[in-house]
């Protein structure tokens, strides 16, 4: 059975003391402990940025990739090896910005992939420059001035993206953290993690103190996770008091149900040698 | 008579099934047992703009397109305008001359037969719709060269397979009334040529695009991904159509970005994968090209070039993109280049591709274009006993526990270090695209950069070693040698044969393998050729260029084309007379 130790890595992170992606490290782990997955039949994919080296230290297959890349890096994976558990990991920058196009398709695929975005509504690892969610007049070193759009709303996206499981966590809530992970990982289809997670460096509005005065938790509520308007309603509360937990969860057939050429057997289990091609140069006469 | 031989052409309006008549007609030549090439010009629009759709066949083995034609089928006035000037002495038009009166006079070529045919009444006759003036003219065609109308309507069911039953019958039928209305007129008897069926093995007809496909098929590619983009598309299609029949995973994804990066996820997990696209395709995907080299995951990169830059000219050729796959991607790092000529190399070496691609683990791109992707050659049917899997270091699960501890990219003496994939116990590692030590492990110390550096190029001087040398078609001893890659292959071929005709002894040096490149053979041919002309179908011979970088020799005479068009072996030969 694997325990916490098994994950640990010759690495240790070198993030900010303090920095939220601390608590999602832990978070993660806990999860892939409490699911009692074995480390080598998970991958963590990441792009760039702070919490894109989270796959260096944690002891699973990882891929450290490019920014913005991290989901179709692991759709290909995905797709290549469905027994494997797929987690990506990646920041909103990474995520929301450059990897925007790839976040929407990916959910309206509804690959069986956990995707947990550490969202600090600022490019740290770059030294703080605005990012897609920074709130509008929010001032950085590319926006002295303050943003003038609007912020990127990832809850009412991936409502509209036809994702399959919708939630948000908060990085000082690390045990309900843990179980949306868990959930997520569980849940057979596209898993949207959003994570509130204060940079200590760079943002110095959205703080720990700043959404501690916030936040509250959907299921203590009553709330209903299976209504999409609703859910859709609730994705737009910010700045009075906002919302973590699950939003909204669907079944739908997985992208790799729809693919009865791995029903049987995933392609990287199919043996290449010896493919009889004849009848297909047939075709050709 | 019997000449044995034919070029012959249709024109018309783009969305009136040229592409589909041309390749009936084509596909019939080679069921006859003729040997065929075949080529399609269009503009890049759906509806309306010229196409054509050429076929030449003939007894011997053709390898390229020519530029004359025999036999004209002009569905509209244009076609006639535009290619009157190609028309051999002797060849003659086929047109609806109800629809386009025409004269000898007003033709301006006296030295070629007017044939009009009813062709928008005959399609109405046969019940059919105004399209079918194309099988009208398609059956006139076949009358024109005396061949058996079975094997047309065979072809006609075969490729129109899928459709109403009662479209297939209309066809056929207006290509019956367009073979009777020659035969009942004897308008056959003042056109000089003939083909001959001829037995023998049944030979297939297929693009240079199909050819890569199949190999990849056989190849064991389990995953193709790609968005389309002209002339990469119909590789696409091909396994997008046999998804099923070899269980393959096919992906149309949102972007060319998503498509490489999902091989390389697909090639980290342990299937091989291949994506294709065009030089504006693969400009996008040039940061995860780095990526599969840094992590040292195989993949393999089809680029199908057309003239650039920008959309540039979207559905023409050009070899323009040789020194863009050489170098792109920011940093140094070694990737295999191959340039095939023609079908049979599309078919082999893209085998060899994801043998090189796992053996060497990095990427390799097959550079192609869309003389190459697009024009259909016949070939015998591809023997695939001498094909082997070449997986390379792949660790097993017993090896890897026998391991204290795993260092996916292990200083090795080759440079090339075992791989695991995930799943595997034992194997646990994690890939990076920042430079990294033996492990995986992120690093920015110098020494170990020094020596990834080295370990990934050190695999790169043994790929150097273990490559095909450079084949040379004719004799040894020669007047002139001509240098070239990919497509120009054909033309040259069959300029050689113009050239031998008037007793001039030339050969060819194809390039196939242009990264890592083959440096003693090419500087061995300086020694030894008195005369060498390099043949490329860009504006700053591409490969000139780099032969004078690897072996110091400046090839001082180029024929280089770059108009959007293909060589014709006829301006490789005088260009070579001009030469000598």
């Amino acid at each position: 059975m694997v325990e916490l130790a098994d994950l640990k890595t010759v690495g240790q992170p070198n993030w900010c003391p303090g920095c939220g992606n601390f608590a999602i490290w832990h978070a993660l782990k806990s999860a892939i402990v409490e699911l009692r997955l074995e480390p080598h039949n998970v991958v963590i994919f990441s792009g760039i940025g702070c919490s894109s080296k989270m796959p260096h230290w944690v002891n699973t297959y990882g891929f450290h990739g490019i920014h913005g890349r991290p989901l179709p890096i692991a759709t290909g994976a995905r797709l290549a090896n469905n027994n494997l558990t797929v987690i990506a990991v990646g920041g909103d920058g990474d995520g929301y910005g450059i990897g925007i196009g790839h976040f929407i398709h990916a959910m309206r695929r509804n690959l069986n992939i956990t995707y947990i975005v550490t969202n600090n509504q600022v490019y740290g690892l770059t030294t703080g420059q605005t990012s897609p969610t920074s709130d509008k007049g929010f001032t950085t070193k590319s926006t002295p001035t303050g943003v003038i759009e609007m912020p990127i709303n990832p809850i009412a996206l991936a409502i509209a993206s036809e994702a399959t499981y919708i939630s948000r966590g908060f990085s000082k809530e690390m045990k309900h953290l843990t179980k949306l992970i868990v959930d997520g990982v569980r849940h057979e289809g596209f898993a949207l993690i959003d994570v509130l997670q204060p940079c200590v460096t760079f943002n110095r509005k959205n703080t720990y103190e700043w959404f501690s005065e916030r936040v509250y938790k959907l299921e203590e509520t009553g709330y209903d996770v299976t209504n999409k308007q609703a859910a859709f309603l609730k994705s737009l509360e910010w700045n009075g008091r906002i919302p973590i937990g699950l939003f909204y969860r669907e079944i739908r057939p997985t992208y790799e149900d729809e693919l009865p050429q791995i029903a049987e057997a995933p392609l990287v289990r199919q043996r290449i040698e010896e493919i009889n091609i004849t009848a297909l140069m047939d075709e050709f006469v | 008579m019997e000449n044995n031989s034919l070029s012959w052409k249709i024109g018309g309006e783009a969305g009136y099934g040229i592409m589909t008549t041309g390749f009936i007609f084509a596909k019939a030549c080679s069921r006859a047992g003729l040997h065929v090439f075949d080529h399609a010009e269009y503009p890049s629009l759906i509806r309306g703009g010229h196409n054509t759709y050429q076929v030449r066949a003939e007894v011997e083995e053709v390898f390229s397109h020519v530029k004359h034609v025999d036999l004209l089928v002009a569905l509209n006035k244009e076609t006639i305008d535009r290619h009157k000037e190609e028309l051999a002495p002797g060849g003659g038009i086929i047109y609806d001359g109800g629809k386009t009166p025409l004269s000898e006079e007003g033709l301006g070529r006296e030295d070629v037969k007017l044939n009009s045919i009813p062709l928008l009444r005959l399609a109405e006759e046969s019940g059919g719709r105004r399209i079918m003036i194309n099988s009208v003219a398609l059956g006139a065609s076949v009358a024109f060269i005396n061949f058996d109308f079975e094997m047309l309507s065979s072809v006609i069911r075969d490729v129109y397979r899928g459709k109403a039953k009662e479209t297939i019958e209309f066809n056929i039928k207006a290509a019956r009334l367009g073979y009777n209305y020659v035969k009942s007129k004897g308008m056959e008897e003042d056109f000089g040529r003939r083909l001959p069926k001829v037995g023998g093995k049944k030979r297939m007809l297929l693009t240079g695009n199909e050819a890569t496909g199949l190999g990849a098929i056989k190849a064991g590619c389990k995953f193709y991904v790609a968005y389309p983009m002209t002339p990469a598309s119909s590789i696409l299609h091909l396994m997008a159509a046999q998804e099923r029949n070899f269980s393959l995973v096919v992906k149309h994804p949102e972007d060319e970005i998503a498509s490489i990066n999902m091989a390389i996820g697909a090639g980290f997990a342990g299937v091989r994968a291949m994506t294709a696209t065009s030089g504006g395709g693969f400009s996008l995907m040039t940061e995860a090209l780095g990526l599969a080299a840094m992590t040292e995951t195989p993949v393999v990169i089809v680029v199908c070039q057309r003239p650039g830059p920008s959309t540039g000219l979207a559905t023409r050729t050009e070899q323009g993109d040789l020194k863009f796959v050489l170098h792109a991607s920011h940093g140094d790092f070694p990737r295999f280049v191959i340039a095939p000529g023609d079908v049979e190399d599309c078919f082999y070496k893209t085998i060899e591709a994801f043998n090189l691609a796992e053996r060497y683990q990095c990427p390799v791109i097959l550079i192609l274009d869309k003389f190459l992707s697009e024009s259909h050659k016949t070939a015998e049917k591809f023997d695939v006993s001498g094909v082997k899997t070449d997986r390379g270091l792949l660790f097993s699960d017993e090896e890897l526990e026998r391991i204290e501890e795993f260092k996916r990219y292990e200083f090795t003496e080759t440079g090339i270090s075992p791989r695991a994939i995930p799943s595997q116990r034992g194997g646990i590692f994690t890939a990076t695209g920042n430079e990294h030590d033996e492990t995986g492990y992120l690093s920015e110390d110098k020494t170990v950069r020094t020596k990834m550096m080295d370990k990934r190029f050190r695999k790169f001087e043994q790929a150097e070693r273990e490559i095909p040398e450079p084949k040379l078609f004719g004799p040894k001893e020669v007047e002139v040698t001509i240098i070239g890659w990919g497509s120009t292959k054909g033309p040259i071929r069959e300029a050689m044969k113009l050239l031998d005709r008037d007793g001039i002894k030339a050969n060819f040096l194809q390039i196939i393998y242009i990264s890592p490149f083959p440096k003693n053979t090419v500087s061995e041919i300086f020694e030894t050729s008195k005369r060498i002309v390099i043949v490329e179908n860009n504006k700053t011979a591409q490969l000139a260029s780099l032969i004078k970088e690897k072996t110091g020799k400046e090839i001082e005479h180029k024929i280089l084309k770059y108009d959007g068009r293909q060589f014709f072996p006829t301006d490789i030969y005088q260009r070579v007379k001009e030469v000598l």
